[in-house]
């Protein structure tokens, strides 16, 4: 296959980027979309041009590094996949592919293709854990948790972090990356007691990260990697209002 | 060098208690006035730096990933396990020790294998308590299924992802402790250099990947949490940034390097299809629970299948040979991954592999969905089923899936004592950096179980007493000569890489040596193949350093220069696996020496002459190391030769 790329180029967070444009040949339709860049980035590096940086690792979609806007979808055409897991049978011979970053306020580019999504782990810092320190835990069958709240805990706890979510959302929302923690735990006896709290602060810093609102148009579970459902942020309004409603905190 | 392993006397279930009432402590109070830094935030990493911060110490936590959750055991699939007898099937802390002990070919040390067991079950209580969604039953209590080289159902586990449900349970315990200020966090920093000075570890030099600043952290304590070298092998399950830099750099300033040779070649991942291939991905070793694994009877079926004349489903029951469950009535598909790895290689290399590349050998779950229906079968290993047909292009509910091995683990690491320390005091090693628990060969469900264990019940243990020898006061600035040193040397490798400006990339080298060591000291070796790769990875090294090719600058985002700095630390490693397979006249799990098997084709041990730990020291640039034993005593188990008929 033949394949013409226009890939987002940027030298740093300061210098403006622009869309520059490549062509591979020779690529197999067996490949994956990363180890296509693999290709491009050898043949640049031949040319004694500096390679595409782009954030990757597992190469299996579970590590949730890899984040590429492709042809206007976070991931590219697949669904529940990551970038990764996108294979080049997807495209056709003679295809032009648009690659850029996830773009959000709140995931400033770094260079070319990587961002910075430390506003994902500042949120979960904000409250996504079950306060419980090693060594005090009691015998993990004292409290039966009911198959289908266990399979709905799952459900939510499969999220890999990678802004897929936030990248697809015209508004930059992260509800869904938020609401999949919240719910998570609100659903386990283990994260029942600090519930309340839970979704009031992990809220209260999404909003200070800069992410935007929810308009619930459902784009984010559409593209999520994982395919987690628009049911966690429904549970997480629920959590957030039943919290502010009854409060402790005045 | 005398190695000291500090294994405690007593009866071995007795050794982890009595060794732990004999550690001295450091009082609550003091805590706050050590700072301990930890490498890695994969579940050793996270674990023990989120356990030791609750305990009240200062601890810094490094990480070459954007975030600490992307960490490799995110990817471990099957499950942990654990001596909890739920099912009432004859499990013990002992058949757990026992089952590790034979599985790891009667190479590694009984006490810390048997303390492996018994904290077992309190990592399961933990991850619970933490929100850890495992899988259950209906009654609400948690389910188990069975792994290789057990006769038990032990494993706990959550759907496919049981790797990434624990990893986010430390990293939401870590999370808690950067919170409350405990942890300093310090994304994508690379460990470049470990600073040694009087005979102790003061702490490390690390590289800003964002902006390429190179930093010096002091600290009382050093955790390498740096997971295993599996990408000296270029193809691996590995994810494609792990690596052996921090370890190796570790081992030049005289942590030994124990058992490099033990390597594990895990039977179930998808077959490779290109040259241009970056990675392997592995399907769970738990769907050998309920899939068959064969190849045609005869030579002639193959070809036909390579040639896309017939399809796998086409054959008749009789004209396919279940070959494991042909030569291990017993064990039958669940026999530990070498044996299924080798017997894999053995039926392909007699022309009766499968797929374009005849490298294949079939998983087939035809019956198990005839007996359970596919519901069922959906249910325990869907998301591995969806993963597979993305890759392969095939859907696994029709046709067989293809597998064949891959480099997955690494059993060899850093030599570390009883108290997980390296022979450099106050360097300590956790997890799979470390060689101590899995002997020659490791067990489905006991990596995520060791790095857990190290890190939620061992060190929080074993480091307070160092600490409480050395005192609060014996720490070195970061202006001392020794961290400017260090600094300086950092810097000097950088420029020469960069200095070189050769006409070869970076990944070429890597590619290549992948191959050397996959060809010559992968799942069977010779002293004819070792002896000539060798030579081949010492030319490459000479190479690499005249005309590798780094573009770009060190005070920028420089992925190649990241790459050339692991490819040649790997480069130095792959050499000493290769002296370490040399070195070992025997075969034993992973290590298959071809002169040394029985004559059924089974690992033949020497436990006359090798049933010792070889532990490597450096001993210079190009100079040959320098080999120490440490002889493996076994009081409670009994040697014999592993048999899974």
């Amino acid at each position: 296959m033949k394949i013409n790329l226009k890939v987002w180029r940027q030298k740093n967070s300061k210098t403006p980027g622009k869309l520059v444009p490549y062509t591979v040949d020779n690529i197999s339709p067996d490949m994956s979309f990363l180890e296509m860049f693999d290709v491009l980035n050898g043949e640049l590096s031949h040319k004694g041009e500096e390679s595409i940086v782009f954030d990757h690792d597992c190469r299996e979609g579970i590590c949730g590094s890899c984040s590429m806007y492709i042809n206007g979808r976070a991931h590219g055409p697949q669904t529940g996949a990551t970038t990764c897991q996108l294979h080049m049978r997807s495209f056709a011979d003679g295809d032009t592919i648009v690659v850029e970053p996830w773009r959000a306020k709140a995931f400033p580019v770094i260079k070319d293709l990587m961002v910075d999504r430390s506003a994902f782990d500042r949120v979960i810092q904000s409250g996504g854990y079950v306060s419980v320190n090693t060594g005090s835990a009691p015998d993990a069958n004292e409290i039966p948790v009911p198959r289908e709240i266990s399979d709905e805990a799952m459900d939510a706890a499969q999220c890999i972090g990678c802004g897929a979510c936030v990248a697809a959302c015209k508004n930059a929302s992260a509800m869904l990356f938020v609401s999949a923690k919240v719910s998570h735990l609100a659903v386990l006896p283990q994260g029942h007691a600090e519930h309340k709290m839970r979704a009031e602060r992990m809220v209260a810093q999404m909003d200070l990260e800069g992410f935007g609102a929810c308009s619930f148009t459902g784009a984010c579970s559409v593209e999520c990697p994982k395919s987690i459902s628009l049911d966690h942020i429904a549970r997480m309004n629920r959590e957030y209002l039943g919290a502010k409603l009854t409060t402790e905190n005045v | 060098m005398q190695l000291v392993s500090k294994t405690p006397e007593g009866p071995l279930a007795e050794k982890w208690s009595r060794h732990k009432f004999g550690l001295k402590l450091v009082n609550p109070a003091n805590k706050r006035k050590y700072d301990i830094i930890v490498v890695g935030t994969g579940l050793a990493g996270a674990s023990a730096a989120a356990s030791l911060a609750e305990l009240g110490y200062n601890v810094k936590v490094f990480t070459f990933h954007d975030s600490p959750r992307r960490a490799h055991s995110i990817a471990a699939q099957g499950g942990i396990n654990a001596a909890k007898n739920y099912q009432n099937d004859g499990d013990s802390v002992f058949r757990l020790f026992y089952d590790t002990i034979k599985g790891g070919d009667y190479r590694s040390r009984e006490a810390n294998v048997h303390r492996l067991a018994e904290v077992s079950v309190s990592i399961i209580d933990q991850c619970v308590a933490q929100g850890v969604p495992f899988a259950r039953e209906y009654g609400g209590l948690l389910a188990n299924r069975s792994f290789g080289g057990a006769q038990v159902s032990r494993t706990f586990y959550a759907r496919g992802q049981t790797g990434q449900q624990l990893l986010l349970g430390a990293y939401s315990a870590l999370s808690r402790q950067v919170a409350n200020g405990k942890v300093k966090l310090f994304t994508r920093s690379e460990m470049l250099d470990l600073v040694v000075e009087g005979g102790k570890t003061r702490g490390i030099v690390t590289r800003n990947l964002l902006t390429g600043k190179i930093e010096s952290h002091s600290g009382h304590a050093v955790l390498l949490c740096t997971g295993g070298y599996g990408n000296v092998f270029y193809l691996s399950t590995n994810a494609m940034n792990s690596n052996v830099t921090a370890a190796w750099r570790a081992h030049k300033h005289g942590a030994l390097f124990a058992n490099p040779c033990y390597t594990q070649i895990h039977p179930t991942c998808i077959p490779v299809k290109g040259d241009y291939q970056s990675k392997l991905t592995l399907m769970s070793e738990s769907l050998r629970n309920d899939g068959r694994v064969w190849v045609p009877k005869t030579q002639e079926l193959a070809q036909k299948i390579r040639k896309g004349e017939l399809k796998p489903t086409d054959l008749k029951e009789e004209e396919r040979d279940y070959f494991l469950e042909r030569r291990y009535p017993s064990f039958g598909n669940l026999v530990p991954r070498d044996v299924a790895s080798r017997n894999a290689k053995y039926v392909c290399d007699e022309g009766r592999g499968v797929s374009k590349t005849g490298l294949a050998v079939y998983l087939d779950f035809a019956d198990a969905i005839k007996r359970d229906g596919q519901k069922t079968i959906e249910a325990k290993y869907g998301n591995l089923f969806e993963m597979y047909e993305k890759i392969v292009d095939d859907n696994p509910y029709k046709t067989p899936m293809m597998i064949y091995p891959a480099v997955h683990y690494t059993m060899g690491g850093l030599w570390v004592d009883y108290n997980l320390m390296t022979t450099i005091p106050g360097l300590y090693a956790l997890g799979e950096a470390n060689f101590s628990d899995h002997g020659a060969n490791r067990l489905g469900a006991s990596a995520l179980m060791q790095g857990l264990a190290d890190g939620y019940f061992v060190i929080p243990y074993t480091v307070g007493d160092y600490l409480a020898t050395i005192g609060q006061n014996d720490k070195l600035p970061v202006d001392a000569p020794a961290f400017k040193e260090a600094e300086q040397r950092v810097t000097d490798m950088t420029q020469k890489l960069l200095n070189i400006k050769g006409t070869k990339p970076v990944d070429e080298y890597h590619r290549a040596l992948g191959l050397i060591i996959w060809d010559y000291c992968g799942m069977s070796r010779t002293a004819e193949g070792l002896t000539k790769a060798k030579k081949m990875v010492q030319e490459l090294k000479a190479d690499f350093w005249k005309n590798v090719r780094v573009l770009g600058d060190g005070d920028e985002v420089n992925q190649s220069l990241e790459m050339a700095g692991r490819v040649a630390d790997f480069i130095e490693l792959g050499e000493l696996m290769i002296d370490d397979a040399l070195n070992r006249d025997e075969s034993c799990g992973g290590h298959f020496r071809e002169e040394y098997q029985t004559e059924e084709g089974e690992a033949k041990r020497d436990d006359a002459n090798f049933a010792y730990v070889a532990a490597w020291e450096y001993a210079g640039e190009n100079q040959p190391e320098i080999l120490n034993k440490e002889e493996l005593v076994f009081e409670n188990v009994k040697l014999t030769q592993r048999s899974y008929k």
